[in-house]
């Protein structure tokens, strides 16, 4: 397995917000975590990378645990993170927000450079100099997982690429997204829009108020539309 | 002509230290959040090491070498003091930050003391630049001129620095976002204290490159912090270019300043800075803080009036202390007039700290103001001392209606700073003012008259004032003003949205607080019989903010107990030991690393776990609880 959480637990100050959850990720496949909004997605991802203080729980990744690590080596294991709310440097032009998420090459995974990445996101290549804060939401979109990208992870969580998006745009997100898992990176995407995870994903998890309360194969999940209506808002 | 231009070049020459000083602390500021107080005491040892070098080691490199050994030794202090102490408080609110720092600069003033001994120490010249230039008949010495290149030189160094090199725009990054940093990879703590290590470093550099212009000694640090805040208040905290800038600035309104008013020309500062803070609050070059919650603390927990049986327990206490007289000599008495009248002084600050949220840095302006309007009403009026109480402390309303005016345009450490920069100025003004203030020598004899002459009247008189204050305050913070004014506090946005004047209610706050400190030091005039310009000085105000952390920020009253220990414990020690600063600087970082809650504020804690089991642990040591999605 590339990515195991076990009973992983999260608390923001005094309110509890994930409960036990656990699911796996094998090498090389895009797994889904779907749930409404506040069902948990984000605080799962950021408590893999350890940007959640008060967190229990088994989380390996490559067979190591990296549960009790900083945020900083988490990610120089090569797990990349993407934030929903995109946090691009709106000072820093886009070479240098690049620049800040590139580390050294990797064995067991795709190298990228920044040349790779223009071609990955053309968009991105006409406007090397332009600061992060002039760019539109699509850009700024493709801009961070570019940079997460740059620092050659062999496994990336997503948090929700396709949101606030125009379809055309989330057309080129779809691309890029199946690109990389050609390259051989393995990918978590958390999502609300169901359409848009079919497209990408081999299995998916549910997520409601902080509880993993389904797993399966797309066509499992396809199989239960109960479930499906339970939880997602289509 | 020829005049106005050489006092302009020595304008730009002054500009060049201030620059290094402000540039380090605004690139700290910039990616610890930090306002490093310290970094005057590092500008200091930076000039005392390197006098100590250049005097061991000889000719040209000797000198050019000892400047730069000198800023590096104190860079590498400045890393251990990163990662021993300033590592510990990253989380911690600000006011905690500007407390420890300002721990360490009482420290360092004694140790320099205890090193290099209390005189004046004039260093040496530079080789190369010991001359001067003639220019139409004025003197201008060549090292001025060397440091007026220096100035731009050092700025281009640095733009290149954080433009041109991945530390320089990983820096940049950590700036705006540092969790988003560190989830790229990057280990925060060794670039957290490389930018520590270059920051003190271009402060080191600025002092070490001092000595041949100026004397060195122990009470640079506080000249050159108060002219930072300034430069960075006008310039924009975080902004480079902004410190240059406002360096070259103030410098040259100090240079020309003298010319015009000679005796104040700090005034015409403060007369731009005031300029300045009502177009750009944020400074010139600097950008607008997102409002953040601003309590001081780091938990308040529901506030409640007292119950009836705590309320006996108070007057219980009163009626104990008013007793103190019966069995209590003249020494006692005074000493217990004195605790008393800090303790005015403390609970004013806590109403502005704690329920207000406003940490002022220079509260001891208001308090020495009161003292001063006393003194002007009974020496130079004559009036009686009944009158002279009642109408003193106006002096310290008035002087907190106007900078409190300007104060609460800003918040955070920038009100602190600003705070500071304001008291600093009217000490300056006490202290240079001499026609009117006396100056250094004070106003002598201001005696109470007979019904409050005896140490049992005047203590009675000050205890039943002290009384009077804290209960009135008290009242407050449970009126509608006081809600109004802790909304504000918890959530300026919130608060205004509700259709409260946040402004109007924290200037209200401070004018409130400015005058009830006037009350104490209206008094503190007649208890020592004397005013001085220290009565206005930095280490009263500072005295202040410990009084109300040993308290307990979080507490609505623990400000008396604080001011009861933190006042008999001073006294006592001053008697035991020369070192009183020291030990002074090492019992603030005590209290900011280990006890953060206060002495009332713990016991609050402990009543609290009986009631319930919940060890919550050292809030500071923790990481702080992140915004939910």
């Amino acid at each position: 397995m590339k990515l195991t959480v076990q009973d992983l637990n999260s608390h923001y100050g005094p309110a509890h917000i994930l409960f036990d959850i656990g699911f796996e990720v094998g090498e090389g496949e895009v797994v889904a975590l779907l749930g409404r909004n506040g069902a948990g997605k984000s605080t799962t991802f950021r408590s893999i990378v350890g940007l959640v203080a008060q967190r229990s729980g088994r989380i390996m990744f490559e067979g190591k645990d990296v549960s009790a690590k900083p945020t900083h080596e988490i990610v120089r294991e090569g797990l990349g993170y993407v934030p929903e709310e995109r946090r691009i440097f709106t000072d820093l032009t886009v070479e240098e927000n690049l620049e800040v998420g590139r580390q050294p090459k990797r064995q067991n995974a795709p190298h990228w450079t920044r040349e790779k990445l223009f071609a990955l996101f053309p968009n991105l290549g006409e406007m090397k100099n332009r600061p992060g804060g002039r760019m539109s939401g699509g850009e700024q979109q493709m801009l961070t997982i570019a940079r997460t990208l740059m620092g050659n992870p062999s496994l990336v969580l997503l948090d929700e690429p396709s949101e606030g998006l125009s379809p055309k745009i989330v057309e080129q997100m779809v691309d890029a997204i199946l690109t990389m898992k050609k390259e051989g990176v393995s990918i978590v995407v958390s999502e609300q829009n169901l359409h848009f995870a079919r497209l990408i994903s081999d299995r998916a998890y549910i997520i409601e108020r902080g509880r993993i309360c389904f797993g399966g194969t797309m066509a499992e999940l396809d199989a239960r539309p109960d479930i499906r209506d339970a939880h997602l808002s289509l | 002509m020829a005049f106005y231009v050489v006092q302009f070049l020595t304008g730009l020459a002054s500009a060049a230290s201030l620059f290094l000083v402000a540039s380090g602390l605004s690139i700290i500021f910039g990616v610890t959040r930090i306002v490093n107080f310290a970094h005057g005491a590092f500008y200091m040892i930076g000039a005392y090491i390197a006098f100590t070098l250049t005097e061991r080691l000889s000719g040209a490199f000797g000198f050019w070498g000892s400047i730069v050994l000198a800023a590096l030794a104190v860079a590498v202090i400045g890393v251990i003091v990163e990662m021993v102490l300033l590592r510990r408080i990253y989380h911690a609110p600000e006011l905690f930050q500007l407390l420890a720092t300002f721990g360490l600069t009482l420290m360092v003033e004694d140790l320099v003391v205890l090193i290099w001994g209390p005189d004046d120490l004039v260093g040496r010249r530079a080789p190369g630049f010991r001359g001067a230039i003639d220019f139409f008949g004025q003197n201008i010495p060549s090292y001025d001129l060397f440091l007026i290149v220096l100035g731009p030189v050092v700025l281009g160094i640095l733009w290149l620095l954080f433009q041109r090199t991945r530390w320089g725009v990983l820096v940049r990054a950590a700036t705006q976002d540092r969790d988003m940093v560190a989830a790229l990879g990057v280990n925060q703590k060794w670039l957290f204290t490389s930018v520590f290590a270059v920051g003190v470093f271009l402060a080191a550099l600025g002092g070490a490159l001092q000595i041949p212009r100026d004397a060195v000694h122990h009470a640079m640090d506080l000249r050159i912090i108060v002219e930072v805040f300034v430069v960075v208040v006008i310039g924009g905290l975080g902004s480079i270019v902004g410190a240059f800038v406002a360096a070259v600035l103030v410098s040259e309104l100090n240079a020309f300043g003298i010319l015009i008013f000679p005796k104040i020309s700090i005034i015409l500062v403060f007369l731009v800075m005031a300029a300045v803070l009502i177009v750009r609050p944020w400074g010139l070059f600097g950008k607008p803080e997102a409002a953040a919650r601003k309590t001081p603390g780091l938990t308040v927990n529901p506030w409640r009036p007292l119950t009836s049986n705590e309320r006996l327990a108070a007057l219980a206490a009163f009626v104990v202390a008013a007793m103190l007289p019966l069995f209590a000599g003249n020494y006692l008495l005074t000493v217990g007039s004195e605790i008393a009248i800090f303790v005015i002084f403390a609970v004013s600050l806590h109403f502005l700290m704690s329920v207000g949220g406003l940490a002022s840095f220079g509260h001891a302006a208001y308090f020495g103001l009161g003292a001063y309007g006393v003194a002007f009403l009974a020496k130079m009026a004559g009036l009686p001392m009944i009158v002279c109480l009642l109408l003193g402390p106006l002096l310290g309303c008035m002087g907190a209606a106007v900078f409190g005016f300007f104060a609460v345009q800003l918040s955070g450490v920038y009100f602190a700073m600003l705070t500071l920069a304001f008291a600093q100025i009217v000490w300056s003004i006490a202290f240079q003012w001499v026609s009117v203030t006396g100056g250094d020598n004070g106003i002598l004899g201001i005696w109470p008259e007979k019904w409050a002459a005896s140490p049992s009247h005047f203590y009675w008189l000050a205890l039943g004032v002290a009384a009077l204050v804290t209960v009135a305050l008290r009242a407050m913070v449970f009126a509608p003003f006081g809600y109004a004014l802790r909304a504000t506090r918890d959530s300026l946005l919130r608060s205004e949205a509700i259709g409260i004047d946040a402004k109007r209610i924290q200037w209200t706050a401070f004018v409130i607080a400015g005058t009830t400190a006037g009350i104490g030091g209206a008094l503190f005039a007649y208890l020592k019989g004397s005013v001085f310009p220290d009565n206005l000085g930095i280490s009263l105000s500072v005295d202040a903010l410990v009084m109300v952390l040993l308290g307990g920020v979080e507490t609505v009253s623990g400000a008396v107990i604080g001011a009861i220990v933190y006042k008999a414990l001073n006294i006592w020690l001053v008697s035991q030991t020369d070192l009183s600063k020291l030990v002074l600087g090492g019992f603030i970082m005590l209290i900011v690393v280990v006890f953060p809650k206060g002495i009332v504020g713990m016991l609050e804690m402990l009543a609290q776990r009986r009631r319930k089991s919940s060890p919550p642990g050292s809030p500071l040591l923790a990481k702080p609880i992140e915004s939910a999605e």
